[in-house]
């Protein structure tokens, strides 16, 4: 991932408030994958305007953690995604 | 005291069996329910929030066809409202470009198109229906138009193995983001077309070596799902991932059932929704306790290290093939039937003139 791609949720992916379980999942077709706080944070900043290297900034900031380490974790969080075709980006 | 099974993750709604197709290894029973059996708008509609309710996430609208049904629109409407993920399984025929519209507003997350071959020779022979293709093709057109994510679902089988490849590019050509390349399971219709749909040793081995090198190569194009030939293979699959332990079924009919194959299961009493709410019927009823867990294993699954793997493979398989719906699939090689099956397949395998016998709503009872 880039710092100037845009990642986005392609239409049919949507992160879900799962009360039965407690938990947040990103719905997907035929895919229900568990979010973990830092998933549910990083997909949070995923509005498909924002680009990557802005995303970590902002995490960055928030979590008062270092740059690098926050783009590591989310570059391998959201090229994941996007292998699976669940995440979109748009250069 | 047992401790409570897990909340399920899907559920598959058989909204019909009525379908225009008459693909010979159709997973639905040989006796077919009739359109006065099928259940009302809103009884479909209480069982989605039921479902929703004891922790449901994915509703796969199926069938049969499912858009045989006048009301699709509105059940996908009120699985959306229940906070449903929505998937249409369909092939295609009866869906114009205004119905789909319909959907789209009413909510649909994705479509599943299945695919009989990859093209209208192969296509509608397989599917007894002449035409089925073109307007397959016409199907996915408006989808990727309209935008909804596609799904290609394509059943492999002797007869169209050949041409795997054709059919992984014709998914890329259509825009599918995924494609189930699954092999034929020998429930069903299937069991009475051995002869014309089982597989040989050879094709099952190239059919998995393409899908390894495709899945390779259209990384973040195509996800491709494989089921690949259990008669080949020397572990079985995880059936439904544990019996009832991740998803149930209901029939047209409004039976509750832990997977579609299960009322091949004579021994097996099941519920109807409505007899009882949802979740009991999945946290109690006898047909879900019946396999759950370990206890009803033989030997040799009882102790083997791969239990908590596989679960003894398929009781739908077991049943028909041992005649013993808790015995270990025959699939498996530490089954003292494997050798049987392996034979039996491979005399199967090799027959090269078969006809079809379709899957149709009248068919008489064959003896078999
Ligand atoms: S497998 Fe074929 S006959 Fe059976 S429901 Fe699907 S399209 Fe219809
Ligand atoms: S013996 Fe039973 S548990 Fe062991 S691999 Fe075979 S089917 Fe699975």
């Amino acid at each position: 991932m880039n710092p100037a791609a845009v990642p986005f949720l392609p239409r049919g992916v949507r992160v879900h408030e799962d009360r039965v379980r407690g938990m947040s999942v990103l719905l997907a077709p035929e895919r229900a994958l568990k979010l973990d706080a830092i998933g549910l944070a990083i997909l949070g900043e995923v509005d498909g305007e924002t680009p990557f290297g802005e995303i970590v900034t902002r995490l960055a900031a928030r979590y008062e953690a270092p740059a690098e380490r926050i783009a590591a974790d989310a570059a391998a969080f959201l090229d994941g995604l996007v292998e699976r075709r669940i995440v979109e980006v748009r250069p | 005291m047992k401790p409570k099974p897990n909340p399920p993750l899907a559920l598959l709604a058989e909204l019909t069996h009525r379908c225009p197709l008459a693909c010979p290894y159709c997973s639905n029973p040989v006796e077919l329910t009739r359109k006065e059996q099928e259940l009302p708008t809103g009884t479909w509609l209480d069982v989605f929030r039921e479902a929703a309710e004891m922790g449901v996430l994915h509703v796969h609208l199926s069938g049969g066809e499912p858009a045989s049904r006048p009301d699709l629109e509105t059940l996908v409407a009120g699985a959306r409202e229940a906070g449903l993920y929505t998937n249409l399984i369909t092939s295609g025929i009866g869906l114009t470009e205004k119905r789909l519209r319909a959907l789209d507003e009413a909510g649909l997350d994705h479509v599943q198109l299945s695919l009989q071959g990859v093209d209208a020779a192969l296509a509608d022979r397989v599917g007894g229906y002449r035409g089925g293709f073109d307007r397959k093709m016409q199907v996915a057109a408006w989808v990727r138009e309209i935008g909804f994510p596609l799904t290609l679902n394509a059943v492999m089988h002797k007869q169209n193995l050949d041409r795997l490849e054709e059919t992984i590019d014709l998914a890329v050509e259509l825009g599918a983001r995924r494609i189930e390349v699954a092999t034929v399971q020998f429930h069903g219709w299937a069991a009475r077309n051995r002869a014309a749909l089982m597989p040989t040793r050879a094709q099952a081995q190239r059919a998995r070596e393409i899908v390894l090198a495709a899945r390779e190569r259209l990384k973040g194009i195509l996800v491709i799902d494989y089921v690949p030939a259990d008669h080949h293979a020397q572990f079985p699959k995880a059936c439904m991932g544990g019996w009832g332990s991740t998803g149930l079924n209901v029939a047209p009919d409004g039976t509750v059932l832990p997977c579609h194959a299960a009322q091949t299961i004579p021994s097996l009493r099941f519920e109807r929704v409505g007899d009882r709410p949802l979740r009991d019927i999945w946290e109690n009823g006898p047909a879900f306790e019946a396999f759950r867990g370990e206890d009803w294993m033989q030997e040799p699954c009882r102790s083997c290290e791969r239990r908590h793997i596989d679960f003894g493979g398929c009781r739908c398989q077991a049943m028909a093939l041992a005649g013993d719906a808790a015995a270990t699939d025959p699939v498996c090689s530490r089954s003292p039937l494997h050798a049987r099956l392996v034979a039996e397949a491979e005399a199967d395998a090799a027959v090269t003139e078969a006809e079809f016998v379709y899957r149709r709503m009248n068919s008489p009872a064959l003896v078999s």
